[in-house]
This record gives structure tokens, C-alpha cells and sequence, in this order.
């Protein structure tokens, strides 16, 4: 029990590390997702083609790879950044894939009266896409888009294990310190439910407020 | 989506030549990008014969075979002993025994709310299991209980019409489900269990943060050698598309037997959808 109160602060660092990662790397993963998934469905066949490839790629490689080639190849590369940039880079581009996929389906259950009544009112695919179809795409997105921000949330423990300051990273310290594995890791395991249950209250809040089933 | 998009009109000729233009635009910056990443990679030396020799001696070729050779074992483990788990605990959760259900649903929620890496690091250093023990326990933990989820919302997607009819004819709960239930949500089910299957590959490069000598940590042990100039970029050239072409064939796979099933003659009787759970 003391393991906690003993190091509240370290704890309390390594919590908000874990919270930096995810609200900047989902914020960054809604802005490429979204952006990317209007590329998979514009008229420009070069925009989609890069669309699918950014999606296949990345929905594929293993996030530990991704870490392993942007903390540990960038630099090599010449590109040198603090590391906390070069996780939120990675957790960002990985989930901006499971985005881009679930805002893709959204826009199919948008129904095609829609976008043919935009298109006949004379919007452009832009005007159609942005203005009518993905506000309404937004309220059927709203779970899948959670679920997969807590699934960000849990994989940003992987860039503990990359010098990133974050909770998962908090065991080693506390080992050192002496304080039994057990507790240490109850502790650990308790910060990561807040942050994923705060989410999924987040999100089911939003839902209940916009969903829409469709 | 009959003729084109519903969020575009059939281009005329000025807007092909505007979406031709566009076309170009994306092209030359992404030419640009590449040629920009191709010049950093020889300027910084990527491409020297000292970062690319090691690739030729047999010790290393050796080397990277064995860590493959370890993911995939790790993977056909895990993915056995999570398909095994999924069912033992899809069937808890289905049960008609309050005590059995409510155990059932705690384990799985629980396992799914637990980063892996968690429980993986947890088995590794608290439990002090072998680094290939503890990674393919807690893939079968995590893969486990989303399968079992899987297999759930599968079997409760039957339409009701047909345990009611099974029921009818005098069938045991026994009979139910093996014999109606679970052939008709195995249909449907099978997409979403092979693409449950791709994570657990993916994760499988979690052990490498525990030491255990799989693909990505060969690559490593390369990677970090001095004597062939610390060749990082070359060793992610080679490892990145072996497992991006191994979970690519997989989740190929996958959408194949989704778009077979969905024109399957068989399928026609009872459309089965299954909500998926999150495959991150």
C-alpha cells in the first residue's frame, strides 16, 4: 500500500506522461485520420491510392517496430528531437490508420440522399464532403473512435520502454527502490484504468449526447 | 454507390483536367518526398557496404532466420492457446450459471482493459517466467478474451428463431450450441477471428522489449553491433517489410473469406453481422 503514498509523485508523473501521450497523439492521430480518410474517398485517384498505402502500411506494422525505426532510426537519420515528439509521432501515425478506418465506415452509413442533395445543390466535393457528409458521419463514429483512443491509451506503454516518461516506465525506479513487484504493478494497472475509463466515460457521454443509430 | 461516389459528380471535362492536375500536384510532392528521404539516406551513408555487408554473412542470415523463426512460434502458440481460451470463456460468459457467467465477464473484461504490455512485463519480472512464456501468456490473455468476445457476439447474433426452433425439436443446451449455434456464427465469425489473429502477430514484437530473442530483437542485436557502423535504417529496411508483408497476407486473407462468405449461397439462410471489437 505505501508503495503508493511513498511515491505519489513519481506515480503522479508517470499518470500524466501517459496522459500527454494520449490527448497529443490522439489529437494528432483525429487530424492525419480524418484528412487521410478524406483522401480515400476524394475523385483524385493519387490521393486514394496514397490513402490506401498509408492505411495498409501502417495498420500492419507492428507498433513496436514503428518505435523501434522513429526513437531509434530517426536519430541515425539525422533527425533529432526530444523523444516524447518522436512517441507521439508514432502512436499518432499508428492510430491515424485505425481512424482513417472508422471514419471511412461512417461516411458509408451516412445515407446517399445526402450527398446527392449536397451535389445538386450545387457543393463541390470539398463543400459536400466537409459540410454535409462528415458532420453527420461524426455521431455514428463516436464508438469505434473511442474505442480506438483507448486502445491508444494502452499502447502508449510501449514508449515507457523507449525512455519516454510515462507509467508503465514508473516499475524500474520502484524496484530499485526496493518496493514489491506486486504492489508496484496493482498501482500501475489502477493508473491505466483511470485513464481508459475516463475515456470510455468521455465517450459514452458524447454518444449519449450526438449518437445517432444508424 | 451505383455509378462513382455519391459525394462527387461524374467529372466533366474541366474537372478531369482539374483532378489531372491535382493528380500531378500529389504525385511530384510525393516523388519530392521520397527523393528528400532518398538523399538524407545516402548523404547520412544508409547505403554504405559497411551498413549492408552484415546482411550477407551467414551468421547473421542465421540469425535473423532464428528470430523469425521465434516470432512465428511464438504467434502459432499464442494464437492456439488464445482460440482455446476465447472458447472456454465465451462459453462462461453464455452460461446459464450466474457464478460461472459473472466470473467469465470479470476475467474478460478484465484482460481487455489491461494494456498487454502490462501484463506482459507483469508475468516477465514479477512472475519471473521465461521471456517466452510470459509473452505468449499474455498474448493469450489479451487475444483471448477479445476472441471470447468475438465468439459471443457471434453466437448472440444467430437469430433467435433458430435455438427457439432447436429447442422445439427437443434439443439439449448441449446439442444447441454445437450443433446449430456455432456452425452458423463460425460463418460469420471467421474474418474477425483471423483478423484478431494479425494483432496477436503484430504483438509478438512486444517481446522484444522483454528480451526474448524473436525477429525485431535480432534485428536489434545487428542494429546495435558497431562494427558494421550501428546500421539501424538498413536492419528496418529489411525487417519492416517481412512483417508488414506477413500481416498483409494474413489480413488478405481475412477480406478474401469476408467477401466470400457474403456471396456464399449458404450465408443466404441467416445474415449474421457481429460488432467487432476494437482490432488494434
Amino acid at each position: 500500500m505505501n508503495v503508493l503514498t511513498d511515491n505519489f509523485s513519481l506515480y503522479g508523473k508517470g499518470l500524466w506522461g501517459t496522459v500527454q501521450l494520449t490527448l497529443l497523439a490522439g489529437a494528432l492521430a483525429l487530424a492525419v485520420g480524418v484528412l487521410i480518410a478524406g483522401f480515400r474517398v476524394s475523385p483524385v485517384k493519387a490521393l486514394r491510392v496514397f490513402g490506401t498505402a498509408w492505411v495498409t502500411v501502417l495498420r500492419n506494422t507492428p507498433l513496436t517496430l514503428l518505435f523501434f525505426a522513429v526513437l531509434l532510426g530517426l536519430p541515425r537519420f539525422g533527425v533529432v528531437l526530444p523523444f516524447m515528439v518522436f512517441a507521439v509521432l508514432a502512436l499518432g501515425a499508428y492510430t491515424s490508420a485505425f481512424i482513417c478506418e472508422a471514419v471511412r465506415a461512417g461516411i458509408n452509413t451516412v445515407p446517399l440522399g445526402q450527398g446527392e442533395a449536397a451535389r445538386s445543390l450545387g457543393m463541390t466535393f470539398t463543400q459536400t464532403l466537409s459540410l454535409v457528409v462528415l458532420p453527420q458521419a461524426a455521431r455514428s463514429v463516436i464508438p469505434p473512435i473511442g474505442s480506438t483512443l483507448i486502445a491508444l491509451a494502452k499502447n502508449s506503454a510501449i514508449a515507457g520502454s523507449f525512455s519516454v516518461t510515462e507509467l508503465l516506465g514508473t516499475y524500474k525506479p520502484l524496484n530499485e527502490r526496493g518496493y514489491g513487484i506486486v504492489w508496484t504493478f496493482v498501482w500501475i494497472a489502477v493508473g491505466y484504468l483511470i485513464v481508459t475509463l475516463t475515456l470510455a466515460g468521455v465517450f459514452g457521454l458524447l454518444e449519449r449526447k450526438l449518437g445517432v443509430a444508424r | 454507390m451505383t455509378a462513382g461516389s455519391a459525394l462527387y459528380d461524374i467529372p466533366g471535362p474541366k474537372a478531369l483536367a482539374r483532378h489531372r492536375l491535382y493528380a500531378w500536384i500529389t504525385t511530384a510532392v510525393l516523388v519530392a518526398l521520397v527523393g528528400f528521404v532518398v538523399y538524407k539516406l545516402v548523404d547520412t551513408g544508409q547505403f554504405s557496404a559497411v551498413k549492408w555487408r552484415p546482411f550477407t554473412y551467414q551468421g547473421i542470415q542465421r540469425l535473423l532466420l532464428t528470430g523469425l523463426a521465434n516470432t512465428l512460434k511464438a504467434f502459432g502458440w499464442a494464437a492456439l492457446a488464445s482460440l482455446v481460451f476465447g472458447v472456454v470463456f465465451a462459453a462462461g460468459r453464455l452460461s446459464d450459471h450466474r457464478v460461472v457467467r459473472w466470473t467469465s465477464t470479470l476475467v474478460v473484461e478484465f484482460f481487455r482493459a489491461m494494456p498487454l504490455l502490462v501484463m506482459i512485463f507483469f508475468i516477465f519480472i514479477a512472475l519471473k517466467l521465461d521471456p517466452m512464456l510470459a509473452l505468449i501468456i499474455g498474448l493469450t490473455l489479451y487475444n483471448g478474451s477479445v476472441l471470447a468476445e468475438v465468439f459471443r457476439a457471434g453466437v448472440n447474433a444467430v437469430p433467435r428463431g433458430q435455438r427457439e426452433a432447436a429447442y422445439a425439436l427437443g434439443m439439449r443446451k448441449t446439442q444447441v450450441m454445437p450443433y446449430v449455434l456455432v456452425p452458423q456464427a463460425a460463418r460469420a465469425m471467421l474474418p474477425a477471428i483471423i483478423s484478431q489473429l494479425v494483432v496477436a502477430l503484430k504483438d509478438t514484437s512486444l517481446g522484444y522489449l522483454i528480451t526474448y530473442q524473436e525477429f525485431l530483437y535480432s534485428g536489434k542485436l545487428i542494429a546495435t553491433n558497431l562494427d558494421y557502423d550501428l546500421p539501424f535504417i538498413p536492419v528496418v529496411m529489411v525487417i519492416a517489410p517481412v512483417y508488414i508483408g506477413m500481416c498483409v497476407l494474413l489480413s488478405w486473407s481475412a477480406n478474401r473469406i469476408a467477401r466470400h462468405e457474403r456471396r456464399s449461397p449458404k450465408a443466404k439462410g441467416v445474415t449474421v453481422t457481429t460488432a467487432l471489437p476494437e482490432e488494434i
